[in-house]
């Protein structure tokens, strides 16, 4: 690799041993994939996966510990991933007590972000280029960020430059400054390996459709025609909310980084069929590859037929346009269907900035009415307590279903679960 | 009858190893979480779903896979099974190294004191080939003896 004089003084330790270890680890990073050289990350700011104390992760917080010893902090502010506790989420006494013991690091690890260079108390959120938190990079932005469902977002949606760094590998990038060039930061990297033809009989749900999109391709590019018929050509909000749904399925499932949509997302609009590699491969999905796909999901329930008792919504973090819509929701369905709140507990999850948002409009408390929780909670952590994953616990996040026992259901099946309606 | 199979060396050693064998993408997340959070000394695979490894103990075996899948922690996650010393004895790639397994071997390799070699590029008749229960000798040049 060919780096500035700036770049090798770093690696021989003008700045110290540890500085020179995290240019090292950045070097070999590279290498791994044939990188010639280091580019700047753009100004602005980073986002980082880990926002978990969790106890057994300790060898991280001493490798922290060690970083910010040595005066190595981010060059940039950044956001992070959800927090992982939230006292109003439906829990028990014995489950707290677990959830204090799993997460006995967690002040010790907010204190490093915050010296590292966390931009703000509350931002914490896995979505956290939703316009109200803010952290929403411009097209052709370099990254260093890492967590699935924002690296595929800010890759397709706004067309920014990042690949899929793992934790801690993000954070090292944003304290050197620079990351090194290969894979999605390429323009040959951003080309598309599969043509996806979107031939359903109504708009895909997009959790399942990225859930498809990503077992298939995995960490290939896919290019998915057919699609804009049923979003639009607008990138507006229920687009991008579908868009965030998709983009999570699909790293989360696969290990998708890039997507591109047909007259929709930036480079798309841009380049055509031109992004489309000549010997890409073909995948069709039908109605029936869609319910092949979600027949699929196992299920690690012990009783296939117990009654849920807990529903997750909004992993990634929902959308302020889908906070309303899913309010509308539920209120109508509880009406329709004879009830005053909802039957099963459900707890929505969103950015801090989206819930204080949301909490200035007349839904807000028409969702309170309905006997729904609000939480910026990540759904992921709250389902990692064993006590939890021993619950019968239901979502439409296709994401949750992977990492949890969760079990996977579409909106509408969710929606009649939660207000008492015939499924 | 032994088979070998030259590869590319990511993260160097030897080891000499029983095969795991993942078909699918390896979801490193899904499969260390639990394991890792609960102290499993076996550090079963906890991925429902995949169908080769789920509730099949991990540690100190060959672990032969295509790529990893799924969340960026990743790395993360692969840096603290090794830091924890609950690590594969190495990782075997059919496909190029994907961009979370190079950071967690590499992360592993710089900041820790385990020795997991991972080697990549071995091919699809590699992961053909490779069963459970065969052992595997990984070379310091990147050459994987099955048999």
């Amino acid at each position: 690799m060919n780096l500035t004089k700036e770049q090798q003084s770093l690696l021989d330790g003008s700045k110290g041993e540890t500085m020179a270890k995290v240019v090292k680890t950045l070097v070999m990073y590279g290498e791994a994939f044939d990188a010639e050289r280091m580019v700047p990350v753009a100004e602005g700011f980073g986002h980082t996966v880990i926002s978990f104390g969790i106890g057994v992760m300790t060898p991280v917080y001493d490798l922290y510990e060690k970083l910010l010893s040595a005066g190595a902090v981010s060059g940039q502010k950044f956001t992070a991933d959800p927090r992982p506790l939230d006292k109003n989420v439906p829990s028990s006494l014995l489950k707290d007590i677990v959830f204090r013991v799993m997460y006995s690091q967690q002040e010790r690890y907010e204190e490093q972000l915050r010296k590292f260079g966390l931009r703000g108390e509350n931002d914490y959120t896995c979505a956290c280029y939703l316009p109200q938190v803010g952290n929403v990079p411009k097209r052709g932005d370099i990254l260093s960020w890492a967590e699935s469902s924002a690296v595929v977002y800010a890759n397709s949606v706004l067309g920014a430059r990042c690949n899929r760094n793992s934790g801690i590998i993000e954070l090292m990038g944003s304290i050197a400054g620079f990351v090194p060039e290969f894979g999605l930061l390429t323009d040959d990297g951003r080309k598309a390996d599969y043509v996806v033809e979107v031939k359903t009989s109504q708009k895909p749900e997009a959790q399942l459709l990225g859930s498809a999109v990503g077992m298939k391709v995995l960490e290939k590019v896919p290019y998915i025609k057919g699609l804009d018929q049923w979003i639009g050509t607008e990138l507006n909000e229920s687009a991008t909310a579908y868009l965030k749904d998709f983009g999570a399925a699909t790293a989360s499932n696969g290990s998708v980084g890039l997507y591109h949509i047909e007259a929709l997302t930036p480079e798309a609009k841009d380049l055509g069929d031109s992004l489309i590699r000549p010997d890409a491969q073909v995948y069709v999905i039908d109605d029936a590859e869609l319910e092949r796909v979600k027949n699929s999901y196992p299920c690690i329930w012990k009783d296939m037929d117990a009654t849920p008792k807990l529903c997750f919504m909004g992993c990634p973090h929902m959308s302020l346009g889908q906070l309303a819509e899913w309010t509308d929701r539920v209120a109508a369905a509880l009406q329709e269907n004879g009830h005053g709140k909802v039957v099963i507990p459900t707890v929505f999850t969103s950015a801090p900035a989206v819930i204080e948002e949301f909490k200035k409009t007349e839904r807000y408390q028409k969702l309170m009415d309905c006997g729904v929780v609000l939480s910026y909670i990540c759904p992921l952590m709250y389902m990692n307590n064993p006590l939890a994953k021993k619950m019968p616990v239901i979502t439409s996040s296709n994401k949750l279903r992977t990492y949890t026992s969760a079990r996977f259901y579409s909106d509408d099946e969710i929606l009649k679960f939660i207000t008492g309606g015939t499924n | 009858m032994a088979m070998t199979f030259q590869g590319r060396v990511v993260a160097p050693g030897e080891v000499k190893a029983e095969a795991l064998v993942s078909h699918g993408g390896f979801n490193t997340l899904a499969s260390f979480q639990m394991a890792l959070m609960f102290g499993d000394k076996q550090v079963k695979c906890g991925d429902q779903n995949n169908p080769d490894l789920y509730k099949k103990p991990m540690l100190g075996k060959a672990l032969c896979l295509p790529e990893t899948i799924g969340s960026t922690t990743g790395g993360m996650v692969l840096y603290t099974a090794c830091a924890l010393g609950k690590q594969p004895a190495c990782m075997l790639f059919s496909k190029p190294i994907d961009s979370l397994a190079a950071s967690g071997a590499i992360l592993a390799a710089n900041w820790t004191d385990s020795n997991m070699p991972v080697i990549d590029k071995l091919g699809e008749e590699f992961l053909s080939y490779v069963k459970d229960g065969m052992t595997v000798t990984v070379g310091a040049d990147g050459i994987v003896t099955v048999e």
